[in-house]
């Protein structure tokens, strides 16, 4: 009963990710809908953006901001400081999704003009007619 | 970057002198911040990105509030597309100037040759340069996808 | 259409439960993403940068050139939305 504790403790953030990775892929693939399409590859988005940056915590560390004498003069103990690769990498990773969502709504902005309609199988039909 | 106060609220169909006078007290702190937030990038958390996003959302406030017009105004078209190209040749001119120098490109400690400091220094002062063009260019291109989207294309007339 | 996408949702969620075996515990610090490289980080980055913030330090200097590409990212996120939704006068 304790192993299962002790392995439910140790691993439970990476199950919450994945029930939230697996939330935004039935939105993208299940719903016709486009704006819901889109919102549906932010949540899966912001899923692996949290699962990048968990991978990276250390139980009793602080944050990656040293105090700068103490750390010229002495030496820095790694165990007790965040490790700060992941959250540069996960920098980038949030400007490109601003990024492509805004390419997204422009899109969909213009094949409202065209078609009148954002639902995806009325727009095949549209095309199909044409 | 003057409005003219009188055309824009004769502009907006629903005018409310609540929202107003919040958001022309408001709008030169929230700048303020923005700007500290670039400058303290060295000592606490912030940076170009998050910086350049508090300095857009100060102009987008304006725009919601007083109208599309008036925050063209404010921040002309022309300058902001010259801020967007400046900050992106910032960056780039300053890896391709420690290319030139005899460095590795981005690499800051050859700009010595130019300014006689410490080495060590100059790696921190050019991470504070490319930061500052960080914060222009993404501050821009906030403002200016705003101005696209919310008036679809034609920037005359804004939510 | 349905619930076809939620069957491949599930099985897709439960080959990820399973693959979630042999990942390191929560806040191990002897995990493989927290001992290779950025141990050097954290030892010399104010060292050599003079910058406290090691993730600004690691940003702007040791992957400068990711931050760069960035930037170009998002400015050309901007020109596309100007070309998609600008029209001429004539249309």
């Amino acid at each position: 009963m304790e192993a299962v504790a002790a392995h439910f403790m140790a691993k439970y953030n990476y199950w919450i990710y994945v029930v939230l990775m697996m939330i935004g892929f039935y939105a993208m693939i299940g719903k016709s809908n486009l704006v819901k399409k889109l919102i549906g590859m932010n949540i899966f988005q912001t899923a692996i953006i949290l699962f990048f940056v968990s991978t990276g915590a250390k139980k009793g560390g602080s944050i990656p901001i040293l105090d700068k004498y103490a750390a010229l003069q002495g030496h820095v103990d790694v165990n007790q400081v965040v490790n700060p690769l992941p959250h540069v990498l996960m920098l980038t990773a949030i400007v490109v999704g601003v990024s492509v969502t805004g390419v997204a709504l422009a899109v969909m902005v213009r094949i409202y003009r065209k078609y009148g309609t954002l639902e995806e199988d009325e727009i095949l039909q549209k095309i199909e007619n044409e | 970057m003057k409005i003219n106060l009188q055309e824009a609220r004769e502009r907006i169909p629903q005018r409310d002198i609540i929202l107003e006078t919040t958001v022309r007290l408001m709008v030169p702190f929230i700048q303020l911040y923005g700007l500290y937030v670039i400058v303290h990038g060295h000592y606490s958390p912030g940076g170009g990105f998050q910086g350049g996003v508090v300095l857009g959302a100060s102009v987008i406030l304006l725009a919601l509030a007083l109208g599309l017009p008036a925050s063209k105004e404010y921040l002309t078209e022309g300058t902001d597309i010259i801020m967007a190209n400046v900050g992106a040749l910032i960056f780039t001119g300053i890896a391709v100037l420690c290319a030139l120098l005899g460095g590795m490109f981005l690499d800051y400690s050859v700009l010595t040759k130019i300014l006689p400091i410490d080495p060590i220094s100059w790696r921190s002062h050019g991470i504070f340069l490319v930061e500052v063009g960080v914060g222009m260019g993404v501050m821009t291109i906030m403002v200016s996808i705003y101005w696209d989207m919310a008036s679809a294309g034609s920037l005359d007339e804004g939510l | 259409m349905k619930p076809l996408a939620l069957l491949a949702t599930l099985i897709t969620g439960a080959l990820l439960l399973y693959g979630t075996a042999d990942f390191a515990a929560w806040g191990d610090p002897q995990s493989p993403p927290n001992s290779n490289i950025s141990v050097r980080f954290i030892e010399e980055a104010v060292k050599e940068t003079h910058v406290p913030n090691i993730v600004t330090a690691v940003l702007g200097d040791y992957r400068g050139y990711d931050t760069m590409f960035e930037l170009v990212v998002i400015y050309c996120a901007g020109m596309a939305v100007m070309g998609v939704l600008r029209r001429r006068e004539d249309q």
